[in-house]
């Protein structure tokens, strides 16, 4: 966006774009400036904790309706996510990582659509990039640990049957694929569903807010700005389905990855 | 304003979506360490117990059902058992109240055929006891009824002691000796 943009943006059409997802600092400790995401991210935590702790703190043989509410979830991270996953030998280990992801990407998530907040903190490339960060670390250790070094190597670059030649070219695919890559893909779909997501309810949004101010007195401007609001409605609730979308496949690759990191078959 | 505008559009030209700020990745680092750490001490342990708890409380419930029906099954066996011995005791009286039954039959009868001999005996015994004491008895009265009858035929007493004797004896074997 150039100068002279912003400027006939002034008076024009709100433009949303990257430069909207720059939020002005709430409080600054020390000199680092502190925004929005940054303290619901915080915040997010301790709503994860809060919920699932008051959850499963009774641990009772007949749940009372909270605990079969948490384990609705936790079973579908345990069960669902890491058993068929990792298998069921291993699974159990990593259950308070995957459950730990899920819960943290989901709430950050729907901080998107959540009144007051309207912001999902994975919209911020930092934080998506820490979470696969942590992924790429925990599925290359598991694997290194049960294949040792040169084991995990081959384990992942060395296809199942590929003889000769032909690993010349598939070695280094397979490198690049499976341990260069993921990280990056993994940061960058839950980073962009968020961003493009945000981006949408914003434009319709704004746009509505827009037509109907500035354009009340021509004979589109109400109508268009409604539509334009209904939309973005619309679009709130297909937004809602990626957050939790992203959540999940975020979890399921993990779990993946583990789980192609320490199988034994090859 | 317009300085302000600038100041936005100057940030705004700055900031790149696809470059992350550091700090920000060592706070999300920290925060989701702090909550896994939490889920891993509080949250799945408690999910975990309530699980093992339910699968022991079903399988709990499981072995003691099959514990009560083996318990019940080992009864009936039991049971069965001491029926059959107690059958088999009663078959194994009866038996041998029959023997006894027969045995003391056979030796009543013996009994009873010691006793008719004894008796039998006896009776001989009595009887020919009693044969000889007429005999002898009567061999007396014999003697001396023929010798008074003789005498009376005689005419004569015969008082004399040693003849009368020597008389009837002679008479008496005479008696024999014919009777031979």
């Amino acid at each position: 966006m150039t100068l002279a943009s912003t400027l006939a943006a002034a008076s024009g059409p709100p433009e949303p774009g990257p430069g909207s997802f720059l939020l002005p600092p709430a409080f600054s400790i020390g000199g680092w400036e502190v925004n929005k995401p940054e303290i619901f991210l915080t915040l997010s935590a301790v709503i994860a904790f809060g919920l699932v702790y008051a959850m499963a703190r009774k641990s009772a043989v007949v749940p009372s309706r909270l605990q079969f509410a948490g384990e609705l979830v936790y079973d579908f991270v345990r069960n669902g996510i890491a058993r068929d996953n990792i298998g069921s030998k291993d699974y159990a280990k990593y259950v308070p990582y995957l459950f730990s992801v899920f819960l943290f990407v989901l709430i950050n998530n729907f901080y998107g659509v959540f009144p007051g907040i309207q912001f999902p903190s994975m919209s911020k490339f930092a934080f998506p990039v820490a979470l696969a960060l942590v992924t790429w670390l925990i599925y290359n250790i598991a694997g290194i640990a049960q294949h040792g070094v040169f084991g995990y190597l081959k384990h992942q670059t060395v296809p199942a049957g590929a003889k000769g030649p032909i690993l010349i070219a598939l070695v280094p695919l397979e490198f690049l694929s499976n341990i260069i890559v993921r990280p990056f893909t993994l940061a960058l779909r839950l980073f962009a569903t968020m961003f493009a997501g945000h981006l949408l309810i914003l434009l319709f949004s704004l746009g509505a807010a827009y037509l109907v101010t500035d354009y009340a007195n021509s004979a589109v401007g109400i109508p268009a700005g409604i539509l334009s609001f209904v939309i973005g409605i619309g679009v709130s609730f297909l937004d809602m389905l990626i957050m939790f979308l992203q959540a999940y496949v975020f979890t399921l690759l993990t779990a993946m990855y583990i789980g192609t990191a320490i199988s034994d078959e090859h | 304003m317009s300085a302000l505008l600038l100041a936005a559009a100057a940030e705004e030209e700055e900031h790149n979506p696809l470059i992350p700020e550091w700090p920000e990745i060592v706070l999300a680092l920290v925060v989701l360490g702090i909550l896994f750490l939490l889920v891993r001490k509080f949250v799945v342990p408690a999910f975990e117990k309530a699980y093992a708890e339910r699968t022991a409380a079903i399988e709990g419930g499981i072995e003691d059902a099959q514990q009560a029906q083996k318990e019940a099954q080992a009864a009936l066996e039991k049971y069965t058992a001491q029926l059959a011995e107690a059958r088999h005791e009663a078959a194994q009286i009866r038996e041998e109240a029959k023997e006894q039954g027969a045995q003391i039959i056979v030796e009543l009868r013996a009994q009873a055929q010691a006793e008719a001999e004894r008796i039998t005996s006896t009776a001989h015994a009595q009887v020919e006891a009693e044969r000889s004491q007429v005999l002898a008895q009567l061999k007396s009265e014999v003697g001396s009824l023929a010798t008074d009858l003789a005498g009376r035929i005689v005419g004569e007493s015969l008082e004399d002691e040693a003849r009368q004797k020597r008389t009837v004896e002679r008479f008496i074997a005479e008696l024999e000796g014919s009777a031979n």
